[in-house]
């Protein structure tokens, strides 16, 4: 049984999630919210179980998988993100004529994807990961199947996840083809064999472009706002949050752990696509009039910083990638939970930027908590959203990419003008129709937490999460 | 009670008023930033007393670790703590100018000027690199919304242009500020200000530096920003505005580019003085033809601040000196002229010159304290303008006669714009009936302009109080820049320097 002691996180979800989606067969409409707190408690319980040695055993399943802290950190930020998207969708899907209980369910299998895409140090085993996160996803966002947006999002995301899906396969049989392996040690090892031919880097250019997909990294990206639009928002706000840090996370992993000899090869693709994303997501923003669009092109903006962490290849680097996706999952949580609080007096979603037009007169506090979230994730300091970006900064210029950062740094400073014009249209502009209040106090708290530590005073947090986030890099090199 | 973290809990009290002011009335909220800011007023006043200017370089210090390699930690300098004293000596004048003319989510505007106290503290307070940009940055955020909120009709696009443009000058700094931090292992500023950098590595450096610095100040061509965000922001947001956030530049410069640059701040000396020359001559003959008071006084500014960099950048004793008493002395004049515009702004509603006209008849008390502050503005003796100015012409006249000449070309044109202003507001008869109609200043604005002609009367007839707190700083900032700096062009040498020599061989043939 001892062996299965670093896989408890998984074990518990994944029969718990057996359990309730038998749950919500049998009991129907009537059990949904039985059902999604016993999947939020399903999700605490498993990230409680990190705690202790065997969440660090190291390699298990002759190196499928690997329990290290680099995992278990991502399991960390992932399980509590996947939770706050369940608790999102209270009192969301119950008016439809949809089958509320299942969302949580089908939440449940997509963490276990997420948490088989951190810890997967084999290419079978991350495109499983990868491929059971993608199913659970492309249910969730045609989840309002009467609606055609809805529909029509989820189809988009299939086709075009297939499409990444068949790209990565591709890479991954070159990889295996030229190698002979499918272990991330295997193929490092072939890549460490002086300069690699020509079908290891095909192979490594395809597996990568089938990460940004996932990651919806430029040039890939051209599904995210689409789908972001179309899909429910408490599911948008699942695919903005613990997907992206499995997709970020794997792709660190991929490219340091598997790729780490070829990092000459590795790094000028990530370095593209970072400034690509930070630039395309800061510009393609400006003429955006849906708020969840806006909000998609934000995450592109943001994996470009992420990935500006990553181009160092440094141990500071990839500690500056799981900080930044920490702070970028409670930044972009809080921002759409205060999205689903954008509703008129029907309880019918509004998701136009110009009914947020002088929010802070109607109400002031979710227009505080809403700019307090803009004005991180553009960045601007005191808040704490510049810290994460001070330190993917940090990370490059160390490792001698000036350049990288100054060209980062002045796409920051496009972006931030997108981010102030919400701030201008709640702060500055005349009243428009207040919204209907929507009493949610749970999601009202997750919201006061959210602002709060992305606040001044998240810099006490500083001290503890770079422990945690040098730790969880150390154990990658 | 010298042991307390003073500095600390001047940042604290207006950050603590802030919070509650959001939960109050509007009359509350506006009594409660007043004590708040009159009792940090007080702390400063303290601060000031127990400062001994012979002791350690660095004052109230306190340093508590973060993580992540940054702390808070705070001290205070003569420099530091001279523009501090400027800060909590305008802020409850701000407060006061507000009193009336802010009728709109008075709570929300209150907290929002406390904020901005506490970061710009903050600003001059801070050791430590990173904690400084975030005060430094902090500041664009409380000021955005004042301009947008508050401002006038073109507010939005004022904010904007204010936001990016800061924005996008600070963030190079940033950059520069990792790099230094990566090659030195510091976040410290007094170690960093100690720290020699290689001398190519010291120019990019001062570039980022300038970059940001230089848009703050502002120094032309990088000023464009600040007319703008003048002329729509409210009156007590302008007085913020030139009084203490244009000091950041100049506090940049002093405080990194000198001492931690010295060799990349020798490199760029005709840079910055062709800059200055221009943005002297150019922003007053610009200033000149100005129909918007307040446009004509932000204009003013940055041909001010040039006395700044020229005096800064001579890099000797009469212009360092000289730059920072322009700096305080611009603070106290610009603010107060801001806050004249105000008053009869207030009354009528236009800041259009040529509305007004013979105030003197009508407003005796109002015509008496303009003329202080635009006597005070020229330059005049006995006010603080002619002693910032004359220093750091002098200093300037060593460095480079050809600065100097630009520097008084500037001098002449500041007195026919501000002369001219004076005559068409005050002078002459009223040009409209309302203007002709307007009742003297009130008790209220007493209380806020009296103060500041007080101050700049007593900078101007006894400086030494001033510069006695800076004197050993810019003794340790010259120690740092004086092996590089350049010999200057005007050293007499004939006859006077013949008449020394022959002198001192007189005398030593005596003993």
């Amino acid at each position: 049984m001892a062996r299965f002691a670093p896989l408890l996180p998984e074990i518990i979800l994944a029969i718990g999630g057996l359990v309730l989606m038998m749950a919500a067969a049998f009991t129907g409409r009537r059990g949904t919210a039985a059902i999604n707190w016993l999947a939020v408690a399903l999700l605490a319980v498993a990230t409680l179980a990190l705690i202790g040695p065997p969440s660090h055993a190291g390699p298990i399943f002759d190196g499928l998988v690997s329990a290290d802290l680099f995992a278990s950190f991502g399991k960390a930020v992932m399980f509590p993100a996947a939770a706050v998207a369940i608790i999102a969708a209270h009192g969301w899907f119950e008016r439809g004529t949809e089958h509320a209980s299942e969302y949580a369910v089908l939440i449940l299998f997509a963490a276990v994807g997420m948490s088989v895409m951190v810890s997967a140090t084999s290419l079978i085993s991350l495109y499983v990961g990868l491929e059971l996160n993608s199913l659970a996803g492309y249910v969730l966002a045609s989840y309002r199947r009467r609606d055609e947006r809805s529909a029509e999002a989820g189809l988009k995301y299939f086709v075009l996840g297939a499409l990444a899906s068949g790209i990565l396969l591709y890479g991954i049989s070159l990889l295996y083809g030229f190698t002979g392996t499918t272990s991330f040690a295997g193929v490092a090892a072939a890549f460490g064999r002086g300069a690699p031919t020509l079908g290891l880097l095909f192979g490594l250019v395809f597996l990568l472009a089938g990460l940004a997909f996932k990651i919806s990294a430029v040039p890939f990206h051209m599904w995210t706002p689409d789908v972001y639009e179309g899909a429910p928002t408490p599911v948008t706000t699942f695919f903005a949050t613990a997907p992206k840090v499995a997709g970020v996370l794997l792709a660190v992993r991929v490219c340091v752990e598997a790729l780490g000899p070829a990092t000459d090869a590795w790094r000028q693709i990530v370095i593209f696509a970072a400034l690509a994303s930070i630039f395309l997501g800061a510009v393609a923003a400006y003429g955006q009039t849906n708020i969840k669009r806006l909000l998609a092109y934000s995450s592109i903006n943001n994996v470009g910083f992420a990935l500006i962490g990553l181009s160092a290849g440094t141990p500071q680097g990839v500690s500056s990638v799981l900080f930044y996706m920490t702070i970028y999952v409670v930044m972009t949580a809080g921002a759409f939970l205060c999205v689903l609080w954008m509703r008129d007096a029907d309880g019918e979603p509004i998701e136009t930027i110009a009914s947020l037009s002088g929010l802070s007169q109607t109400r002031p506090g979710f227009a505080a908590a809403f700019a307090i979230f803009m004005f991180s994730l553009a960045g601007v300091p005191p808040l704490f959203g510049f810290w994460p970006k001070l330190l993917v900064f940090n990370a490059a210029v160390s490792a001698g990419y000036v350049a990288l950062a100054v060209a980062g740094i002045i796409g920051a400073v496009i972006g931030a003008y997108y981010y102030l014009k919400i701030v201008k249209v709640m702060y500055m502009d005349e009243p428009a129709p207040a919204y209907a209040r929507v009493r949610a106090p749970v999601q009202g708290a997750l919201v006061f937490l959210a602002a709060i530590g992305v606040s001044p005073v998240g810099y006490l947090l500083i001290a503890p999460l770079s422990a945690l986030t040098d730790r969880a890099a150390g154990s990658l090199f | 009670m010298t042991n307390l973290p003073w500095l600390t809990i001047l940042i604290a009290v207006p950050l603590i008023a802030a919070a509650v002011a959001l939960f109050l009335s509007a009359s509350g909220a506006r009594w409660l930033a007043l004590i708040a800011t009159i009792i940090d007023f007080d702390i400063g006043i303290y601060l000031w007393s127990n400062y001994n200017p012979d002791g350690a370089q660095w004052q109230f210090v306190e340093r508590l670790p973060i993580g992540g390699g940054i702390s808070w930690a705070l001290g205070i300098d003569g420099i530091a703590l001279v523009l501090i004293m400027l800060t909590l000596f305008l802020m409850p004048i701000c407060i006061g100018a507000s009193w009336r003319a802010i009728q709109k989510r008075v709570p929300e505007y209150m907290a929002v000027f406390l904020l901005m106290e506490a970061l710009m503290l903050g600003v001059f307070a801070a050791q430590d690199l990173f904690l400084f940009y975030v005060f430094f940055e902090g500041g664009l955020i409380p000021m955005y919304l004042i301009i947008g909120i508050w401002g006038g009709v073109e507010r939005i696009k004022a904010s904007y242009k204010f936001f990016l443009y800061t924005f996008l000058g600070s963030v190079l700094m940033l950059i520069a500020m990792i790099y230094m931090v990566a090659v030195s292992g510091t976040t410290s500023i007094p170690a960093l200000m100690a720290y020699n950098f290689p001398p190519d590595v010291q120019r990019w450096l001062w570039v980022a530096f300038f970059a940001s610095f230089a848009v703050k100040l502002p120094m032309w061509p990088l000023h464009t920003w600040l007319p703008d965000a003048h002329v729509q922001a409210p009156t007590a947001g302008s007085v913020i505005l030139a009084g203490i956030l244009l000091k950041l530049g100049g506090y940049g410069f002093i405080r990194f580019s000198l001492p931690m640059f010295p060799q990349g701040s020798v490199d760029f000396i005709p840079f910055v003085f062709v800059l200055s020359g221009v943005a002297v001559v150019y922003t007053s003959l610009v200033a000149l033809v100005q129909r918007d008071m307040k446009k004509l006084i932000a204009y003013s500014s940055v041909a001010h601040m040039a006395f700044v960099t020229f005096g800064l950048f001579a890099m000797n004793r009469q212009g360092i000196e000289g730059a920072m008493i322009v700096m305080l002395s611009h603070g106290l004049v610009s603010g107060a002229l801001f806050l004249v515009v105000g008053v009869i702004y207030d009354r009528l509603h236009t800041r259009e010159i040529a509305v007004y006209g013979g105030l003197s008849n009508n407003m005796p008390g109002y015509a008496l304290l303009f003329m202080v502050f635009t006597m005070a503005a020229v330059g005049l003796p006995g006010t603080s303008g002619f002693v910032g100015e004359f220093l750091s012409l002098m200093g300037t006249y060593h460095a480079s006669t050809w600065a100097a000449i630009a520097g008084t070309t500037g001098i002449i044109l500041g007195a026919c714009y501000m002369l001219l202003l004076y005559w068409r507001i005050c002078f002459g008869t009223a040009r409209t009936p309302e203007a002709a109609t307007m009742v003297d200043l009130s008790a209220r604005e007493w209380w806020l302009l009296a103060p500041i002609a007080l101050a700049v009367l007593w900078m101007g007839i006894y400086p030494e109080s001033f510069i006695r707190p800076i004197r050993n700083d810019v003794g340790r900032i010259l120690t740092r820049v004086e092996s590089v700096a350049p010999a200057g062009d005007s050293h007499l040498t004939l006859p006077g320097a013949k008449l020394r020599a022959f002198d001192a061989q007189d005398h030593g043939a005596h003993h």
